[in-house]
């Protein structure tokens, strides 16, 4: 057998540091306060006007729907990164099906059949593989990291398109994280409200194996 | 892996030469388009290959991936 190497993808994108397990949990903190940066003034300017004068309160509320919605649209577009996508070839989607079921064990193609996601365990974490993002749900925290990687020829089935990133990601993981694009890191209740509603127990799947 | 699912290329045995130099000739073909040989070593593994392995069960040719 010829000796294992890493992603030849890396190549594309030499100036980005590895996306270890360090990455990932710097990134998670520098995430996490992102978040709590755009929520409390918002939060707290709510709470002043209405201490100041009630009168303000519509201003006041109309705040706290800002803490509200930019935490939600940040989770969304890293929700986002798995929805299925409309383009690529209807026709051969049996086959590739057929395909990456034999890629996969029991438990986890009868997952990918009803959620159109592939777990995959890995040293990072649990992977879910979509058609065009991944989700990674990290042991420490259990915070999930979006995602966004896709092979590049956009006529493939749909089950081919998970089939080329699992390969990759089983051949490299940390070489995989790395050519990826990180969309977002956040809580995993955050990103599984905006998963739509069929993926969601791929979400509570890796959740439980990360545990 | 392609666009109708899957097409075997090229099938070869280790004792057999003549089956394996058309697989390394088609799977070179195949790296020039810019497929990436990949063997599946088992559950949840698998290794990326510049030359194709004679001793494989199976090479599968994947596209390239990049960050969308």
């Amino acid at each position: 057998m010829a000796q294992a190497e890493a992603l030849p993808e890396l190549a594309t994108v030499p100036w980005r540091q590895p996306t270890d397990a360090r990455w990932l949990r710097r990134w998670g903190r520098i995430w996490h306060a992102w978040t709590l940066l755009y929520t409390v003034p918002f939060i707290a300017a709510a709470v002043g006007m209405f201490l100041l004068d009630p009168l303000a309160t519509p201003v006041a509320l109309a705040a706290l729907a800002h803490a509200w919605i930019i935490p939600e649209l940040y989770a969304f577009r890293g929700a986002s990164v798995v929805r299925p996508k409309a383009r690529g070839s209807a026709q051969g989607e049996p086959v590739a099906q057929g395909l990456l079921g034999d890629l996969l064990g029991h438990d986890e193609r009868e997952l990918q059949r009803r959620t159109g996601l592939a777990l995959q365990r890995g040293e990072l974490g649990i992977w879910l593989v979509g058609q065009g993002g991944v989700l990674l749900v990290t042991p420490e925290h259990r915070r999930v990291h979006c995602f966004c990687v896709a092979a590049s020829d956009p006529e493939l089935p749909p089950s081919d398109r998970i089939a080329h990133l699992l390969l990759a990601l089983r051949s490299d993981e940390v070489g995989f994280a790395t050519v990826a694009n990180h969309a977002f890191a956040g809580a995993a209740w955050r990103v599984r409200r905006r998963l739509p509603l069929p993926m969601r127990p791929a979400l509570d799947a890796a959740r439980r194996a990360a545990e | 892996m392609d666009r109708t699912g899957h097409t075997t290329l090229a099938q070869w045995t280790a004792e057999d030469d003549a089956a394996f130099a058309d697989a390394v000739r088609e799977f070179g073909e195949q790296q020039a388009l810019g497929y990436i040989g990949t063997v599946p070593d088992g559950p949840g593994k698998a290794t990326h290959v510049r030359e194709l392995p004679r001793d494989a069960d199976m090479v599968i040719l994947r596209r390239p991936i990049a960050g969308g």
